[in-house]
């Protein structure tokens, strides 16, 4: 069971944007940090345990030509081996600072060529793989960065080509030896799952095709890919082969978020019919193929969510966020 | 965000200003003739080829004060006239209905049935006058080559698009507050129960297949909402039963056009922190708003046919008051386009503008005072 805790007050609402909350959590310290996408701002905070909000920041998307101010589609909080980098994503490009959002360090701009014209251009999907820093186009193209251990010379490596519409999410996890060489998976609009081994050349693995509905969010553990998808579903796969074991009727209406807790293989799925649930994985003991427990369903009334994470390795607290919702909530297992 | 969110947002919120206007106009008592003339002058402007070519180019949103100024354009495109405070009203009141239709679309792609449920209605509105009805079907048209062929995920941009522009919108609406899907503070109520998104299952089973793919184990869990399949997928045909009920009209003889203007305090911070930001793209704004409002033709009454004014509240002083007492968190800031009159784009809205100032009724000194229906007696 979880109750709920005292919500952290934002200085503007969440936008109705997919994956928007990030949450990251740094060992050996008593804070947790979120980052939040308002519009043409996102804004990031830390808090203490009792949910008192202690440092803020505001970043902004560069300026650039157009009629109204840039939008922002995502902030992330990438892990790398040697430091951790926040990056931003918007319509005009990709924005990488310091973890405290401090110092831009890296600016990508987004070459749209007479494509804006007619469709909109945007960089969505952001997720480190050992020092890369993995970031989705509206292309369909997967731009791969190489991030130093220090300073600012980072560079764009490689370009995948996986997808034909637009990028919508990726996950990644640390490759564990030669059973689980897919360690990264891209999601798009179509719903077309592409998975990958990361390296000094990226390799395509396989393709999971999609039915239909856009794929807004997907997580990697263990070598099980979970998936959700606009008609409320969530799906699990066998990263390796691409074989769907778990088919889950989940929500009411589109997922928006999906998120795991990598200690305990916990799943949380939000969606925006007001519900997070949450989720336990396991491997059968005969087949050895993926299995899957209903834990928890918390209902958030009047919410659209549109960003839910877990906020401790264990799962046992997560996260919310609403269209609209000028506040974090806060849940925490009893 | 998506470039072709446009033509849906002003199509659903100038559908939304008709049914208002529809059922301010019964509430006055205004002839049936002169009424049908009201609704006839202003549907043929909002769907004049002209402008409805500029408006389907792929384009980005214009801010809510610039968007407020084409509707104040096209809601004076006939011998009806609206005060300031009326205005605001009307505006107030479509914005907030269609952002309810597009939080509550089933699933993205439905937006599109909630336009065309404003089509069907506008074409109530018209069904007398051949050669705008024709001018609306020919939008439909548009419409359906256009959206017809975009994906899903398209359609996700879109309303988030939509949402969006909407977003820290929090104005109470009466007919809302009454209907239960308002709460009063401003957020609108989520059901979790009713028909489904039409392609979603019933939440509530986990279904676990083997390697081989075939399904080895089917457990129930407990979802939290109770809910039905969706019965069918609405028609997308020029003609047909759109299943989807947002959208429709609301208004009704018995269910009047109301408001509670509330203070929307909670985003004040939000809000200021937007207006103060200097916006060095206001602009080109200017100029690409002076092309879409100069596809609007106005036609310039032809004889003496006199003009009226409409008031979106009960009485003249409630409006007064309103005018008086609106939170200053929800001014529109009408743009002024004298302040950039150097620039020939700007001129020539300037021109429009000016056009449609010079059209205006000239107000008697006591007018305020005077009862609509005095007004109308000295015809």
């Amino acid at each position: 069971m979880f109750r709920r805790e005292r919500s952290i007050p934002l200085r503007g609402s969440a936008a109705a944007l997919c994956n928007n909350l990030s949450v990251l959590q740094l060992p050996g310290r008593n804070l947790t940090h979120f980052g939040v996408v308002h519009g043409p701002s996102a804004q990031l905070l830390s808090a203490a345990p009792e949910g008192v909000p202690l440092a803020q920041r505001q970043l902004q998307a560069k300026e650039g030509a157009g009629v109204s101010p840039p939008l922002i589609t995502q902030v992330h909080w990438c892990v790398l081996p040697f430091r951790v980098l926040l990056v931003l994503t918007s319509h005009r490009g990709i924005q990488m600072y310091e973890s405290d959002g401090s110092v831009m360090v890296y600016w990508h701009a987004l070459d749209a060529g007479d494509a804006s014209l007619v469709q909109a251009v945007f960089a969505r999907g952001i997720a480190s793989s050992g020092h890369f820093i993995c970031v989705g186009m509206w292309s369909g193209r997967v731009l791969v960065f190489d991030i130093p251990a220090k300073g600012p010379n980072i560079v764009l490596s490689e370009e995948l080509a996986g997808h034909q519409t637009p990028v919508t999410d990726i996950a990644t996890e640390p490759a564990q030896g030669q059973d689980c060489v897919a360690d990264m998976v891209t999601a798009d609009d179509s719903g077309l799952l592409c998975v990958w081994q990361s390296g000094p050349e990226f390799k395509l693995l396989t393709r999971i095709p999609g039915f239909g509905v856009p794929c807004p969010s997907v997580q990697l553990w263990q070598g099980t890919i979970a998936a959700g998808y606009g008609n409320g579903q969530v799906r699990l796969y066998e990263a390796s082969t691409g074989t769907l074991h778990v088919q889950i009727d989940a929500h009411a209406r589109a997922i928006c978020a999906l998120d795991l807790a990598p200690e305990v293989g916990k799943l949380l799925s939000a969606a925006e019919d007001t519900f997070v649930h949450i989720w336990k994985l396991s491997r059968s003991p005969e087949g050895g193929y993926i299995e899957v427990e209903h834990c928890h369903g918390e209902c958030v009334p009047d919410t659209q969510v549109c960003g839910a994470r877990f906020c401790d390795p264990a799962g046992s607290s997560f996260a919310v966020t609403g269209y609209d919702l000028a506040e974090i909530l806060r849940f925490s297992s009893m | 965000m998506s470039v072709r969110t446009l033509p849906l947002l002003f199509l659903n919120l100038g559908g939304e200003m008709l049914y208002i206007l529809d059922q301010r106009l019964r509430a006055q008592n205004i002839p049936g003739d002169k009424a049908r003339k009201v609704l006839n002058d202003i549907i043929s402007t909002m769907f004049n080829r002209k402008f409805m070519e500029e408006l389907f180019k792929p384009q980005e949103l214009y801010s809510k004060k610039a968007l407020r100024t084409v509707y104040d354009r096209l809601a004076h495109a006939s011998i009806m006239r609206l005060n300031q405070a009326s205005m605001d009203k009307l505006y107030d009141l479509m914005t907030m209905a269609f952002k309810y239709q597009v939080l509550l679309c089933p699933r993205p792609k439905d937006v599109l049935l909630v336009t065309f449920n404003h089509l069907d209605a506008i074409k109530g509105f018209i069904r007398d006058s051949p050669t705008i009805l024709h001018q609306v079907d020919e939008t439909f048209q548009q419409l359906t080559e256009i959206y017809g062929g975009l994906s899903a995920g398209e359609f996700q941009l879109i309303r988030q698009t939509l949402l969006i522009f909407f977003q820290d919108l929090h104005i109470r609406v009466s007919i809302f507050l009454k209907d239960k899907v308002q709460n009063s503070n401003g957020r609108f109520v989520l059901p979790v129960s009713g028909p489904l998104p039409w392609g979603t299952k019933v939440p509530g089973l986990i279904r676990t297949f083997n390697n081989k793919g075939e399904e080895v184990r089917k457990v129930e869990f407990k979802h939290g909402g109770s809910y039905v399949a969706a019965p069918k997928e609405g028609s997308f045909e020029l003609y047909g039963d759109r299943v989807l009920k947002l959208g429709t009209n609301m208004y009704s003889v018995n269910r009047p056009v109301e408001t509670h203007m509330s203070g929307a305090s909670e985003n004040l911070a939000a809000q200021t922190q937007e207006s103060i930001a200097p916006n060095p793209l206001a602009k080109e704004e200017l100029n690409l708003l002076a092309r879409l409002i100069g596809g609007m033709e106005i036609k310039k009454p032809s004889g003496p046919e006199p003009g009226f004014r409409l008031n979106l509240f009960t009485t003249d002083e409630e409006e007064e008051q309103a005018a008086l007492t609106r939170p200053e968190e929800l001014f529109y800031e009408v743009i002024n386009i004298q302040a950039t009159q150097d620039q020939q784009t700007n001129e020539e809205l300037a021109r429009i503008m000016g056009e449609f100032e010079i059209l205006d009724q000239p107000r008697r000194s006591a007018s305020k005072g005077d009862d609509l229906l005095a007004m109308m007696d000295e015809l």
